[in-house]
């Protein structure tokens, strides 16, 4: 059993990734769409909070996303995955429940 | 799978509305099921008839009522929602004593319990707000 | 109504009032009771201050719906997690929040205490455990 938690907003904005890395189990995916894929850019101050998790938990951002935004897979932090829309679509799919973190 | 799908925000000001409609697009594609959307907090707006975006711009609401027209989702109106922000179809407009109405095809009100409903009936529910 | 019960999850994690997602949540829940579903509700981050005594909202013209978390327990919604992180972040006790109970009927109809403060770890056991986790 586990869960794809979303979320949507920057981690410079509100709490909401830091708390979302803070309520997802070991075997949880967390996938940033919207502005929330800034938190998974390296070089940030949220980026060294993210990695630790990513050990546990896995990682993903929303290409289209990412590319709107100017940002580049090369910025990504190590380990986190991009996928479009279909793969979140496989990832609501393969996970037992959603939450979002709005 | 049934996939179920909340908007809780309006359209333009927020992504919600955009993201939940290239989700529900690619789940469809994936040969998945999405019976209902349910529109709640300030996702009623998106269900005007009167909004005219720029022309070089996407129409949110026209997307919505065309997938609804291709694919017969039933998109769902929050009517506690809708009355609170002006969202009225042709029925509440009479009944409220209002002089206009103004809900799109393909959007129709209805009660807090479909929503409910659709945790109930899917086995999958993703939320896209704020 | 339904076959199965199903473990429905209500997220709130934003203050009152100076956003509507605290009380329309709270409408959810309220329609939601008659499908006879497994209810819980999470407070946590800013949703703590939901749940707070003493609101009054005359000075600011809205309609203080706080009294509405106390008829809870008559729709058989007696699981409002709080938590501890979250209150002890904000410098609250669960001093500062209402007392809202439900009555046991397994119990001889004893009064009991329907906020249930957990810890972090523990929120995140009762998050994992739902079938639908609506989020506002």
């Amino acid at each position: 059993m586990s869960t794809l938690h979303t979320v949507n907003k920057s981690p410079f904005s509100t709490q909401s990734l830091q708390s979302c890395l803070g309520h997802a189990r070991d075997g949880d995916a967390v996938l940033m769409i919207e502005d929330g894929v800034y938190g998974a850019m390296t070089g940030s101050q949220m980026a060294d909070a993210v990695a630790a998790r990513g050990n546990a938990v896995s990682l993903y951002v929303l290409g289209p996303d990412l590319t709107a935004r100017g940002l580049d897979a090369g910025r990504l932090i190590e380990g986190v995955t991009g996928v479009d829309y279909a793969g979140f679509v496989d990832l609501v799919a393969s996970h037992d429940r959603t939450q979002a973190w709005l | 799978m049934k996939i179920g799908v909340v908007v809780s925000e309006g359209p333009y000001t927020h992504q919600a509305a955009d993201s939940a409609y290239h989700f529900v697009k690619a789940a469809l594609a994936a040969g998945h099921e999405v019976p209902r959307v349910f529109f709640y907090h300030d996702g009623v707006n998106v269900s005007t008839r009167l909004s005219v975006p720029p022309q070089d711009e996407r129409n949110i609401q026209v997307n919505w009522s065309a997938l609804a027209a291709e694919h017969g989702t039933d998109l769902v109106v929050c009517i506690a929602a809708a009355q609170r922000r002006g969202l009225l179809d042709e029925n509440e407009a009479k009944r409220q004593g209002k002089d206009s109405d103004n809900i799109a095809e393909g959007f129709r009100i209805s009660g807090l319990g479909q929503l409910i409903e659709m945790g109930i009936q899917t086995d999958r529910l993703v939320t896209f707000g704020d | 109504m339904s076959e199965e019960i199903k473990k429905f999850l209500y997220v709130n994690r934003k203050a009152p009032y100076g956003t509507i997602y605290a009380l329309e949540s709270l409408e959810v829940v309220l329609i939601g009771a008659a499908f006879d579903q497994d209810v819980s509700l999470a407070f946590l981050d800013d949703g703590v201050f939901q749940l707070t005594k003493g609101q009054d909202t005359g000075a600011i013209g809205v309609k203080n719906f706080s009294p509405t978390f106390r008829a809870l327990g008559d729709y058989e919604v007696t699981k409002l997690y709080v938590e501890a992180e979250s209150l002890a972040e904000r410098g609250l006790s669960a001093d500062d929040l209402q007392d809202i109970t439900y009555e046991d009927e397994d119990d001889d109809w004893a009064e009991k205490p329907s906020i249930r403060i957990v810890n972090r770890a523990e929120m995140a056991d009762i998050m994992a455990d739902q079938d639908v986790v609506l989020s506002f």
